[in-house]
């Protein structure tokens, strides 16, 4: 049987579709999030019948997964028929403020705190159990298993638990 | 481009080029900790802090590779150029010395370079300024740390204070050089293209101080040391070694890639 062309869907060649394209596109290191949850596409534009122009915008500057992200991205819309130019932008700065809340909601389901609204950031602020939902909670490391999180136990249930960083 | 223009597009691909070194050695040193740091959390944060740094030193490149217009890569700045070529402070290419060391040269250079990058953020040059506002939350991370351990050290245990007021006689002559003003910098001083050094000198005394008192460390008598890394590339005996390290497997085979 012949798979249907990607052309045929009828929303093809939308900013919509492309959209919808990239949430299928999930996170190297945190797979549950998309490129869209974590803000990483920062426009979308239709330059013609199948051809999008993007600007994407890196997280961590160290982050080792930026370039397979990009890479990601744009397999992702050749597969769906498109051809693809992607820009990288680094003005402004990419903050975790834009992480979407269902990005937020996600991140929590698969056990990683997602991050506080920057600015609450330093001494003082409660970061809540994924696990159990205590606030009772206590930083190990600033520096976690990636250049995105940091280290945390849970003095209530315990358990240790990673913090996704807020910058 | 008349003379005087191209003298100060000279100075600016100069000044990048420094602020990469910067990053990219200091991030090297930082990462020969890994798999030696003295507790795996401090372990996994000085390979994350290493990261941050050459991740920088990448953009940071990128951007001296467009201005220098001779369509090098980042790569090719960082790998083949020689020690008498790289514009890096003194400070940050220093040896690690013990984990007390290490947390004070972080600590020392940190205070400078979050200030320098701040700075930076108003430049005038749109694209090092943008580069800048990338690091800055990021270099955030950097001074808590090192400033945290610093007091944890200084205030846990005899040898612990011991061990960070000897890092900080070690490394104390290679700070001044941080704040010395560069003739060859002054249009750009004057068109708000980078910060001159020497007005950072003030405010990073001062919080120094503080931290110094704050933990119990005395501070240091020594006098300056040569200061002409960052201005002629005269550096000290352990860059040299670093470099040999860091790029033998480009020198080795050239052109290899991932």
């Amino acid at each position: 049987m012949m798979t249907a062309s990607p052309r045929q869907d009828a929303a093809f060649g939308t900013e919509q579709h492309v959209w919808q394209v990239l949430e299928g596109v999930p996170d190297p290191e945190v797979p549950v999030l998309s490129v869209v949850d974590l803000g990483l596409v920062r426009s979308v534009e239709i330059a013609g019948d199948a051809a999008v122009k993007l600007e994407v915008t890196p997280t961590y500057s160290g982050c080792p997964a930026t370039s397979l992200i990009t890479a990601a991205i744009e397999l992702a819309l050749q597969d769906a028929g498109y051809t693809v130019e992607t820009a990288t932008v680094l003005s402004p700065p990419w903050t975790s403020d834009w992480m979407s809340e269902e990005g937020r909601r996600k991140l929590k389901e698969y056990g990683i705190a997602p991050p506080s609204p920057c600015g609450t950031r330093g001494a003082g602020m409660t970061i809540a159990c994924p696990q159990c939902g205590s606030e009772d909670t206590a930083l190990v490391s600033e520096f976690g298993s990636t250049a995105c999180k940091a280290l945390f136990k849970c003095n209530a249930c315990l358990e240790p638990f990673e913090y996704f960083k807020c910058i | 481009m008349t003379q005087k223009a191209n003298d100060t597009k000279a100075a600016l691909l100069e000044y990048v080029l420094g602020v990469a070194d910067d990053s990219l050695i200091l991030g090297q040193r930082v990462s020969e900790w890994l798999g030696h740091a003295p507790a795996m959390e401090l372990d996994i944060a000085c390979s994350n802090l290493a990261l941050d740094l050459i991740g920088q030193a990448q953009l940071y490149y990128e951007y001296a590779a467009k201005l220098q217009g001779e369509g090098k890569s980042a790569d090719d700045l960082a790998f083949l150029r020689d020690g008498h070529h790289f514009r890096n402070h003194l400070l940050v290419e220093q040896p690690n010395g013990d984990f007390g060391q290490t947390i004070v040269r972080h600590y020392l250079f940190m205070m400078f370079h979050l200030k320098r990058s701040e700075l930076l953020v108003g430049s005038d040059d749109k694209e090092l300024a943008a580069i800048a506002a990338k690091t800055v939350r990021e270099l955030e991370y950097h001074l808590r740390f090192s400033a945290d351990w610093f007091r944890r050290l200084a205030l846990g245990t005899d040898e612990g204070n011991r061990r960070i007021q000897d890092g900080l006689e070690n490394l104390w002559s290679f700070t001044f050089e941080m704040f010395k003003d560069v003739p060859a910098e002054t249009p750009l001083y004057e068109a708000g293209t980078v910060p001159r050094p020497s007005e950072i000198e003030a405010g990073w005394n001062a919080a120094v101080a503080d931290l110094l008192q704050e933990a119990g460390i005395s501070p240091s008598a020594r006098k300056a040391a040569p200061t002409k890394g960052r201005i002629a590339g005269h550096h000290t005996e352990h860059l040299g070694h670093l470099l040999a390290e860091m790029q033998f497997l480009q020198r080795a085979y050239p052109g290899l890639s991932w």
